[in-house]
């Protein structure tokens, strides 16, 4: 085991993936030269030479609409979108290209690319560059949805989503880009589409993504240390597919469903887990679901106004003390 | 090939050409009419945007393009599918949502395509497949195999920005694409003129991009192969894009719910006369081409027209399950276990 930076982890990855596929080429703004805005490819470019490590002009619908064809003709390649609030600028690569190619022609491409993009808030560059857009994406038929919470799933995510053969849309937080943390040596892939459950408590259920996952395992400790309620915490890693066994499993073994996002409320991610736990398990359930979101609101540029609107450690320990009539199932001797 | 210099004199094209090349406008325009009948016998759904008149253009390129070159048209794409190849059994079935039709009914007339005749898919997201065609090839130049991408589309989509940002991005890449402008004169109902800057919506817009203004005869099926040829040529041999424009004209309207009335009596009487398909008739006549070969051809496409639509009346609608297959690579659609 190394120690990799989360931010390190995606050159680490690209690498892999480069070195044993000469299919895999990567382009975007400020990728190779510069080694990204947020240095997350540096090395890239010296390591695999300008072929396939390639600068764009700004110019996302260039950038998708590439890569897309790319992916039609035999090539496996990786576009950076600078930060995902970008997305918009590419929306119809991203909705109505990428995603519905097969589909729409009964299977004659396959279409495995990968897009990366910076997601979320902590870097108070206000409501245009900080937005958590994942609920954007999973809501397209055709796209896979990623996003990892810690280096080595940086790593092991994006190499499968590199080697899959659907389209994947890769959400790196910028807030985690600094976080250390030990990733396996030798080559890494994780699989995707199945959620992580990284602590185990019989009292509550948290599901959580991407930064939020940090977050809810500190307001785990809390929740034990200071209120002796136990909390199962789980990562979802994806969106698209959703394992949404795993959250089955883990609502039913506590009865109480918290998830945590950071994407606006309206039709957030935690709406479908809501609607699918409420129709699949109903009668295991000791307490309405309780969804604890960044408000529905373009997000803020103060320091202390985005800290006040995405959900913090002490917001969820608050959320779940104040849900209705709190009592951990061991005080029913259950 | 600017006008300037086409008028040099040329050798004539080799008989067989000549003739393939008529079979071809024969074969677009015959469909194309059926397709249009079939409309009003309802047998065909939905919309469709009928390329009559612009045959031309699809002729002259598809026939001078390589079996492994690529297409990406736009959702006016029927002619260029079938110029690469494509069965007419797929393309009218496919109009007529059946489950002979290319997509298996999955995609409809905007969305044609026929990956191996080289028919890499018609887009109807104006200006979307310009940089797709670029990836591919971006591809191509990648993989090293001269293979090259050609993009149709309309003279509306020169005001958009995915045209600047593909040509842009194939011109510092060196792309061997490209970019082929059917300059019908009308940006669905409105006369492209009036929203437009500039005289020539694409070829004026080619210095800024560094490449220099092709202007071609878009109803002159010999002066678009010409310049097929040519302009394929510089892109295998490494030498970057090219954007052509062809200039002509839709005898109908923009879509199957336009009977496009906009348009000057005399305008369209004035293109009717220049109509690709008599006027290059006549010319093979001139040149001493028997009435009866031609005949034959005409003859012949008719009968496979005819075998295509009896065909696609036959073929059933798409089985219901169909709709649940092919949105992953694995053949299915789930997005949850």
């Amino acid at each position: 085991m190394a120690e990799l930076s989360y931010r390190d982890a995606v050159a680490a990855a690209i690498a892999q993936e480069m070195e044993r596929d000469e299919r895999v080429v990567f382009l975007g703004e400020d990728i190779a030269g510069a080694g990204g805005v947020f240095k997350t490819t540096v090395g890239l470019l010296d390591r695999f030479g300008p072929r396939r490590v390639r600068d764009t002009p700004i110019s996302e619908l260039a950038i998708l609409g590439a890569a897309m064809g790319a992916a039609m003709t035999g090539l496996r390649p990786i576009a950076e979108i600078m930060f995902s609030d970008f997305l918009a600028c590419c929306w119809d690569y991203v909705a109505n290209e990428i995603p519905k190619m097969r589909y729409m022609t009964n299977g004659q491409f396959t279409m495995p690319l990968v897009i990366r993009t910076a997601n979320g808030a902590g870097s108070r560059f206000g409501a245009q560059h900080s937005q958590s857009v994942e609920n954007w994406a999973m809501a397209i038929p055709g796209i896979k949805v990623v996003a990892p919470s810690n280096p080595a799933d940086v790593k092991g995510l994006l190499a499968a989503a590199i080697r899959d053969p659907d389209p994947v849309l890769f959400f790196e937080h910028k807030s985690l880009y600094a976080m250390k943390g030990e990733v396996p040596d030798g080559e890494h892939v994780e699989p995707l589409g199945s959620a992580k459950v990284l602590r185990r408590g019989g009292d509550i259920t948290i599901v959580a993504l991407a930064a939020m996952v940090p977050r809810a395992l500190q307001a785990a400790q809390i929740l034990a240390a200071q209120h002796r309620i136990a909390a199962t915490v789980v990562d979802l890693r994806s969106l698209v597919p959703l394992d949404t066994q795993t959250v089955l499993a883990e609502t039913i073994r506590t009865g109480r469903l918290f998830t945590v996002e950071e994407n606006p409320r309206l039709c957030g991610w935690g709406a479908e887990i809501s609607s699918i736990v409420t129709e699949e398990c109903f009668y295991d359930l000791d307490q309405p679901v309780v969804r604890i979101t960044t408000p529905h609101i373009p997000l803020p540029a103060a320091d202390a106004l985005e800290d006040a609107v995405v959900p913090s450690v002490q917001r969820i320990v608050e959320e779940v003390l104040r849900a209705a009539d709190f009592r951990p199932r061991s005080a029913h001797g259950l | 090939m600017s006008e300037n210099t086409r008028k040099a004199p040329q050798a004539a094209l080799p008989p067989e050409t000549r003739l393939a090349l008529y079979r071809l406008l024969v074969e677009l325009r015959y469909t194309e009419k059926r397709a249009y009948d079939l409309f009003l016998q309802n047998l065909i759904k939905g919309t469709s945007h009928l390329a009559l008149g612009q045959e031309a253009v699809a002729a002259g390129f598809g026939y001078a393009m390589q079996k492994d070159d690529y297409t990406f048209c736009t959702y006016r794409g029927h002619h260029h599918t079938l110029a690469r190849g494509a069965s007419m059994t797929g393309v009218l079935g496919e109009l007529m949502g059946r489950e002979c039709g290319l997509l298996a009914g999955k995609g409809g007339s905007m969305h044609l395509t026929s990956v191996e005749h080289g028919v890499m898919g018609s887009y109807a997201i104006v200006g979307s497949h310009l940089p797709i065609a670029a990836g591919a090839a971006w591809s191509a130049q990648y993989r090293g195999t001269r293979q090259a991408a050609v993009a149709f589309f309309g003279d509306g989509t020169t005001n958009i920005g995915a045209f600047h940002e593909a040509v842009n991005l194939a011109a510092v890449w060196k792309l061997p694409v490209v970019f082929v402008c059917e300059n019908n004169l009308y940006m669905e109902y409105t006369p492209i003129r009036s929203v437009t800057a500039v005289e020539h919506p694409a070829a004026d817009r080619a210095g800024a991009y560094g490449l220099p203004p092709i202007i071609v005869d878009g109803n002159d099926v010999e002066a678009v192969y010409r310049t097929a040829l040519e302009v394929l040529g510089r892109a295998r041999d490494g030498e970057g894009p090219s954007i052509v424009e062809c200039k002509t004209y839709r005898h109908s309207g923009h879509s199957r719910a336009d009977p496009a009335k906009y348009r000057p009596p005399q305008e369209l009487q004035a293109w009717l006369e220049r109509d690709p398909l008599p006027t290059y008739r006549r010319r093979l006549l001139a040149d001493g081409v028997p009435e009866a070969t031609l005949e034959a051809i005409e003859r012949a496409v008719m009968a496979q027209v005819e075998q295509a639509t009896e065909t696609c009346k036959a073929s059933p609608a798409p089985a219901i399950a169909t709709a649940f297959t092919d949105l992953w690579a694995d053949g299915g659609t789930a997005w949850r276990n």
